[in-house]
């Protein structure tokens, strides 16, 4: 079963190559993430084996990832048929076959229990989102793949040096090197740790690189600015996603091998600066898709902050994980909408969304609050968690920090959010054509229901598995 | 074939600095692709006894870094008609000294690091250091893409010495997934170059930066 959500995706993908028709062909997306989205809910609430041989198989950690991917892919697939559709002219046999390989890969990256395996699944789901970026095809979208292409090889580069030097560790500790998880963390008492370390910084860098942590995020404000919102919206929940999964698996290891304060203190020192930079860049930030990219980082760093932190920290991080993934939908998908209809990304030549466009100009003011923390939107809650776990620790002055540039990105995107949200919509919006239609405001009516929803109340079979998943990665069952 | 491996290695550093000095591009992707065949036979050397699947690992690999991608790359400047990086962020001299100092450091590094019995006195982690630092240099100093993609190639080239180390202890199949990353990866970005060239007539990372803060 868990091979076959990988395959359907990828059959699918094959599949757009023989539909003829620009406009039926977008049709292949939401089905694709239908599909997904059913099996991954029979594979996780049924009683269906969750493993596939030794390579693939379902953890604690790993189901709550799977689960978020796969309803985040399936909203922005309702998303690309409407988008597809409005733009009959752009071809894109390409973009869906893509986006169906992407989200295979991505589900292969979820499941892989194997450290290789998870390797090659992350570079190809690099590989498949390449072409995502460049569907505008210019010189813009151009340089923005290029400089993803070639920063994100880097990294996972990086990455795979990290995986050898701690199957390195495992082979000078005198084990048989089975570089499965299960057996890594099992041996891992055992591994040699000035290799472990040496390997936890590279991988730390490696994927810290896909994930865009600064100062490895050079790459992100120009992909996610160049590309289509709903490329955005996946990147930045979806990609970044597998990513994050990945550092939990070392930082896993680390836990296991009783050497991970140096693994914190690494994780609380880039989430820091990862907020700082995040923060430097949003304040007058005149693009508002760049600016969308530079709250993706900022929100990276607090991911990896809150595991640094530890203990409750862990939970509020996984809970933060899907608060922002969702809320970076809300977000991403809006601005794609105004950009459609102002046909520019500067604030100088946007404003007026909330009269032009009042329902996507009012879902993108809320996606602001709720990703800038404010009550009663999730985000607020699992930063209020991180929060709270950090004075719990006694680290009064990380929490200060925290919150000094939580206030500083509040500052900072309000002025680039109201300026696009009030004021009078040019002659030029007037008279543009778009209109909002139900495949483009549907999915994000859903997404911020959903952020509205973890804000109130968090689920209990939810709550139940992030605190697993957050046991399962501290290593004390 | 054991003790070969010394020897070779000594090559593939000789072949870093020569990287690292040159500005013809020509030669700078036939030194990359002479250091991909070498990496081949390497693996040979490494390998205690014959089998036929390292004989079929070290043909993959001698072809994919030796051959066909150079080959690609080759065929780039000949399209593209460039034959020099010009200006290049750091300058040759200054480069080639920073890749020797690089060399120097990684052997006393390799020294303090604990290394399992077999690997002791054995220059392949001293060498997969320095080429992976060549590597970097190459990718962060220079200006034309082509240039880029080179470094990437030397950094990768370090990173499979890294992994010779393992030969014996890690399965296949993740070798295999790197040669097959590699091919993927740089035939993607053979397209995009392809993309670059038709769009800017030249193949100068600098024309990319109309994307900055």
């Amino acid at each position: 079963m868990l091979l076959v959500l990988i395959l359907i995706p990828l059959l699918l993908g094959g599949l757009a190559f023989a539909v003829r028709s620009n406009l039926k062909r977008p049709w292949l997306l939401p089905i694709g993430g239908a599909a997904h989205l059913i099996g991954t809910s029979v594979v996780l609430l049924g009683n269906a084996p969750a493993t596939e041989g030794a390579w693939l198989g379902l953890d604690p950690l790993n189901k709550v990832v799977l689960g978020f991917l796969s309803l985040l892919f399936f909203l922005c697939s309702v998303y690309a048929r409407g988008y597809l559709v409005s733009r009959p002219n752009q071809p894109n046999r390409v973009f869906t076959a893509s986006l169906l390989a992407f989200l295979g890969m991505l589900t292969l990256a979820v499941e892989a229990q194997h450290l290789g395996l998870m390797w090659v699944a992350i570079e190809s789901c690099t590989l498949s989102s390449a072409p995502l970026l460049y569907f505008n095809q210019n010189p813009r979208s151009l340089e923005a793949t290029w400089k993803y292409l070639l920063i994100g090889s880097v990294g996972i580069a990086l990455a795979l040096l990290g995986s050898y030097f701690l199957a390195y560790s495992a082979l000078h500790g005198g084990m048989s090197t089975s570089l499965f998880f299960r057996d890594l963390v099992h041996e891992a008492p055992h591994l040699s740790h000035p290799w472990l370390r040496a390997a936890f910084i590279l991988l730390f860098v490696g994927y810290g690189t896909k994930m865009g942590l600064a100062p490895m995020h050079t790459w992100k404000p120009d992909a996610y600015g160049e590309a289509p919102g709903l490329v955005g919206a996946l990147l930045a929940g979806g990609l970044t996603t597998v990513a994050f999964l990945a550092v939990l698996r070392f930082f896993q290891i680390c836990s296991a091998a009783h050497d991970v304060a140096f693994a914190r203190s690494m994780m609380v020192t880039i989430g820091l600066f990862s907020m700082a930079v995040a923060a430097v860049f949003m304040v007058r930030q005149r693009d508002y898709k760049r600016m969308l990219a530079y709250s993706s980082v900022e929100h990276m760093g607090i991911l990896v902050l809150g595991i640094g932190i530890g203990g409750a920290g862990i939970f509020g991080s996984l809970l933060h994980l899907i608060n922002n993934g969702l809320t970076k939908g809300v977000l991403f998908l809006a601005a794609a909408n105004i950009h459609r209809c102002y046909g520019s990304k500067r604030v100088e030549d946007v404003s007026g969304a909330i009269r032009r466009l009042p329902i996507t100009g009012a879902l993108f003011l809320a996606g602001f609050f709720a990703i800038t923390g404010s009550p009663p939107f999730g985000p607020f809650f699992s930063e209020f968690t991180i929060l709270r776990a950090a004075v719990a620790a006694g680290r009064f002055w990380v929490a200060g920090l925290f919150l000094v540039m939580l206030f500083v990105v509040f500052v900072g995107m309000s002025a680039t959010v109201f300026a696009v949200v009030q004021g009078e919509p040019s002659a030029k919006a007037k008279a543009s054509s778009y209109k909002d239609s139900f495949f483009t405001v549907a999915p994000i009516i859903v997404f911020l229901s959903l952020v509205l929803l973890l804000g109130v109340y968090v689920p209990p079979p939810l709550s139940r598995a992030l605190h697993t998943a957050a046991a399962f990665i501290e290593m004390n069952p | 074939m054991h003790n070969l491996v010394g020897p070779l290695l000594v090559v593939v550093l000789l072949f870093n600095l020569f990287l690292l000095g040159t500005s013809r591009l020509q030669a700078v992707i036939n030194a990359s692709a002479t250091q991909g065949v070498l990496l081949g036979i390497l693996t040979l050397c490494v390998h205690e006894g014959f089998s036929t699947w390292m004989v079929l690992i070290t043909i993959v690999t001698i072809l994919v870094k030796g051959v066909l991608i150079p080959g690609m790359l080759l065929r780039a400047i000949r399209d593209a008609a460039i034959r020099r990086e010009i200006e290049p962020f750091i300058g040759f001299l200054p480069c080639l000294l920073l890749g020797a100092l690089g060399t120097g450091a990684s052997l006393i590094f390799a020294r303090t690091l604990p290394l399992a019995k077999e690997h002791v006195g054995s220059l392949l982690v001293p060498a997969a250091m320095a080429t992976v630092w060549t590597g970097f240099l190459v990718l962060t100093t220079r200006r034309k893409a082509i240039n880029q993609v080179v470094g990437y190639l030397v950094l990768e080239n370090g990173i499979y010495i890294m992994g010779l180390t393992l030969l014996h202890a890690m399965p296949f199949m993740v070798e295999m997934g790197v040669l097959l990353d590699l091919f993927v990866g740089i035939f993607v970005m053979g397209i995009i170059l392809n993309h670059i060239r038709r769009e800017f007539s030249s193949l100068d990372t600098a024309h990319l930066s109309a994307l900055k803060e």
